[in-house]
């Protein structure tokens, strides 16, 4: 285990430290892991100029303090584990490839950015881009999970192709954003032009939520697939409606101003399935 | 002063074939026959067991100016994933990648020993952003290419048969924009672009004009550049780039240029047969036969590599139609009446037939062109590949055994449309020599470039004489010299130098100002007083001469 608390809370200039991760420091000895860098705006520092370090040779990376300003935590980070006892900054876990980061606290924007897999927990609120590809990207996130305990801001698992994105509070604006793929669920629902552009991929809210024009009523049933899906929600420790005597999912196809193979469902406890679903 | 002693030195321009002798370079930064003994300011580099070399000439390349400034403005998510170049005392910060930044170009092409670098496209407009981001590029001298062959007011004087005031036109607008040389790219075609159409005839007339064809443009630009005595040949980006059968129009106009002398820029991308996408085949046997008859040309492959590419040209109706195609974000320029410009990001992908035979077709060109002294490696940086992988095409040249294995990856399919697994040729190091850098300078008319005979500037590469550890040579040279001051070592950047730039100043009747001025000042939407580059603007000028032909 390796334990980085930090000393001051870092204002104003962000502190980029994308040496936070286990295949950074997961084979390095105690001093090593001291003399890593860290970028202060421009300025090349050290680790131990922030943190206190105790520890070394572990892939078990534990950080205390208000993390609200350092950035690129477990950037790339292929395994191992990062917990976070306070909050984290922007770009947590962006092109992490496997390996888990938690998060006790709470998140800024582009948590998971581009991932291609692992998993992130974060209890509290996070903010925009959520697995979402940086701008220019083709695509975000190909594969893994995050799990955000709270609520989300915009453009939640923007252009993302595959992978798991779970939003426990209500999402801002354009969740699912020119989605290529992948799912998006929505526990508390979300703001407007939810699943604008999308050309596939699915989308579940469980609350009703506003929903462009472009996006056509198709069916109210529930879906065979959400079975697999609720067993695996379950060992994340999320409960989602399934297999119930009343209610369904209503399901919109869209968006048809683009491809259109994209679908959400939204649930409705009112609702019954259609007989030939 | 350096002594470099013990290493084998390639100078296949002076007929030194891996003799073992030193290389003395004096205070002035050019080679010498022998230093004075005495001096304790010499310093000397042991090169035992290392491979010494004429520093690289990249005879075409795409790094600095207004469409690359577009380009890497269009594709972030290539630079944020490329090589970092972080700040210290010495260097400056930068980003490498497909579209590096201006700094990190210097150092990226001095790491590799490459010393020479040819900016292959600027039109005039862009000519005071071109000389002020290659003041920024450091180690590397540097030569720029003016874009001609869509210019509307030359157009004009073609269309009404004023071949002579055409000349001092061209040669106005060189010494305008303190440029080398002259280049064409899809003649005609970009002109008509600005219509919505293309050139894809030799002799149709071009949108807008009732005589002038592309076949016309193309022989009297190589005839204007001739005539004015350009160091360089008239450097020529074809019609119907990239269209599979391109081979007829490429052979034709070899056929148009006889008697003249022309560059054939990238011809990789103008060697395909077949009629469309699914009968396309490699057309670089007959491209290679016709080019081998025509000893008036010489050209640069422009070989793609599987992997990232940003395609970036003046050829706008191409880039419009290779986005169509893919799908992938497009950038599209109008630069007045003298050129256009399109960027599209692609990827060359190793189990797309097309990029395939793409890939086969470019080690073709350099393996059966059998005149090293004629055919010149580049990737057309960053349309093929980046500049910064030639090592691996030197790889796959020098190594039959090697490229053998890489075919055998290819699709199946591609198998039949091209002569690759056939050729058994390797280059030897000295041809690699000539490639890489005797005789892109030759063709440059850079008459101290590419070659270590007393006179020569001081710009040497040292290699290793044994692969590094995944197999690749001449990816790190142990020693990079430039003018004398080594700049690289031990993988290091040591020191920088403001490169070069070459200029040429051709003799033109200054009263074509009397037809230029009145045109652009109806035409064009700057002052005709804010056009012309300002010879205070470059820094470290040398002209070269012309001598008229």
């Amino acid at each position: 285990m390796i334990t980085l608390t930090l000393k001051q809370p870092v204002e104003r200039v962000p502190l980029e430290a994308e040496s936070i991760c286990p295949d950074v420091m997961g084979a390095l000895d105690n001093a090593s892991i001291r003399a890593l860098p860290v970028y202060l705006g421009k300025r090349q520092c050290r680790i131990d100029d922030f943190f206190t370090v105790d520890g070394e040779k572990s892939d078990d990376i534990d950080v205390h303090g208000d993390l609200r300003k350092v950035r690129w935590i477990g950037r790339g980070m292929t395994r191992g584990k990062i917990s976070i006892d306070g909050n984290a900054g922007m770009h947590l876990g962006a092109y992490m490839k496997g390996g888990t980061i938690d998060v006790s606290g709470a998140a800024s924007d582009w948590v998971g950015g581009e991932m291609s897999g692992g998993t992130i927990r974060v209890a509290g609120n996070a903010g925009g881009q959520i697995g979402a590809a940086y701008r220019g990207s083709p695509r975000g996130m190909t594969d893994g999970t995050i799990v955000i305990g709270g609520s989300a801001g915009l453009e939640v698992g923007m252009r993302m192709k595959r992978g798991l994105i779970v939003v426990g509070g209500p999402a801002r604006d354009f969740a699912g954003l020119e989605m290529k793929g992948g799912t998006i669920i929505l526990r508390s629902g979300a703001e407007l032009r939810t699943g604008a552009w999308m050309h596939r991929g699915t989308i579940v809210s469980l609350t009703s939520i506003p929903l462009l024009p472009s996006f056509l009523y198709s069916s109210s049933y529930t879906p065979t697939f959400m079975g697999v899906l609720v067993t695996h929600l379950r060992t994340l420790g999320i409960s989602v409606p399934f297999d119930q005597q009343a209610g369904a999912y209503q399901r919109f196809v869209g968006d048809t101003s683009v491809v259109g193979k994209g679908e959400i469902l939204v649930w409705n406890p009112q609702a019954t399935a259609s007989p030939s679903a | 002063m350096v002594r470099i002693t013990g290493g084998r030195v390639y100078d296949p321009a002076n007929g030194v074939d891996g003799v073992v002798k030193d290389i003395y370079i004096g205070e002035d930064g050019r080679v010498v026959g022998s230093l004075s003994t005495n001096a304790d300011t010499n310093r000397t580099i042991d090169a035992t067991g290392m491979l010494v070399f004429p520093g690289g000439v990249d005879v075409h390349t795409h790094v600095a100016g207004g469409a690359l400034n577009f380009a890497r403005g269009l594709v972030p998510e290539n630079q944020r994933v490329a090589q970092k170049f972080v700040h210290t005392p010495e260097l400056r910060a930068g980003i490498g990648g497909l579209t590096p930044t201006t700094f990190a170009t210097g150092y990226l092409y001095a790491g590799m020993g490459w010393t020479t670098v040819n900016e292959a496209a600027v039109p005039i407009l862009s000519a005071k952003h071109t000389h002020e981001e290659m003041h920024d590029i450091p180690i590397v001298d540097k030569s720029t290419l003016l874009l001609m062959a869509n210019n509307e007011l030359m157009l004009d004087l073609l269309e009404a048969g004023e071949f002579e005031r055409a000349k001092s036109l061209v040669g106005w607008m060189l010494w305008a924009s303190k440029t080398y040389g002259i280049k064409a790219v899809n003649p005609g075609g970009v002109a008509a672009w600005k219509w919505g159409k293309n050139a894809n005839q030799l002799h149709q007339p071009i949108e807008g004009y009732s005589r002038v064809t592309a076949g016309h443009i193309v022989m009297e630009l190589a005839r204007i550049v001739d005539e004015l005595g350009l160091p360089h040949p008239m450097h020529l980006h074809q019609n119907n780039l990239g269209v599979p059968g391109n081979v007829s129009s490429t052979i034709e106009t070899m056929n148009l240029l006889q008697g003249r002398r022309a560059h054939l820029a990238h011809l990789q991308f103008h060697a395909y047969g077949g009629q469309d996408w699914s009968t396309m085949r490699s057309g670089a046997k007959e491209v290679a036969e016709a080019f081998m008859a025509h000893t008036n040309l010489t050209c640069d492959v422009g070989a793609i590599l599987f992997g990232d590419a940003v395609t970036i040209t003046a050829d706008g109706p191409w880039q419009h139609f290779l986005h169509e195609l893919t799908g992938r974000k497009w950038g599209n320029l109008d630069v007045e009446n003298e050129t256009g410009c399109g960027i599209v990001p692609y990827v060359y992908s190793d189990h797309k037939l097309v990029n395939a035979i793409q890939w086969a077709v470019g080690l073709e060109l350099l393996l059966l062109i059998d005149d090293p002294w004629r055919v010149y490696l580049t990737t057309d940086h960053p349309n093929g590949g980046g500049f910064w992988r030639y090592p691996e095409i030197m790889r796959l040249l020098m190594d039959v055994e090697f490229r053998k294995a890489e075919v055998k990856k290819l699709p199946p399919e591609t198998l039949n449309r091209i002569s690759l697994p056939e050729i058994d040729r390797e280059y030897s190091i000295s041809e690699m020599v000539i490639v890489t850098s005797a005789g892109p300078a030759r063709a440059l008319g850079l008459k101290q470039k590419g070659h270590l005979g007393v006179g020569a500037d001081g710009d040497v590469t040292i290699y290793s004489e044994k692969p590094d550890a995944d197999g690749v040579m001449f990816t790190h040279p142990r020693y990079v010299l430039k003018g004398g001051t080594v700049v690289v070592e031990e993988g290091q950047i040591r020191a920088l130098a403001e490169g070069r730039v070459f200029l040429v100043h051709p003799e033109f009747d200054p009263t074509i100002e009397d037809y230029i001025r009145p045109t652009f000042q109806k035409l064009y939407t700057l002052s005709f007083e804010n056009y012309p580059t300002e010879m205070t603007r470059l820094k470290h000028p040398e002209t070269v001469a012309c001598v008229p032909q």
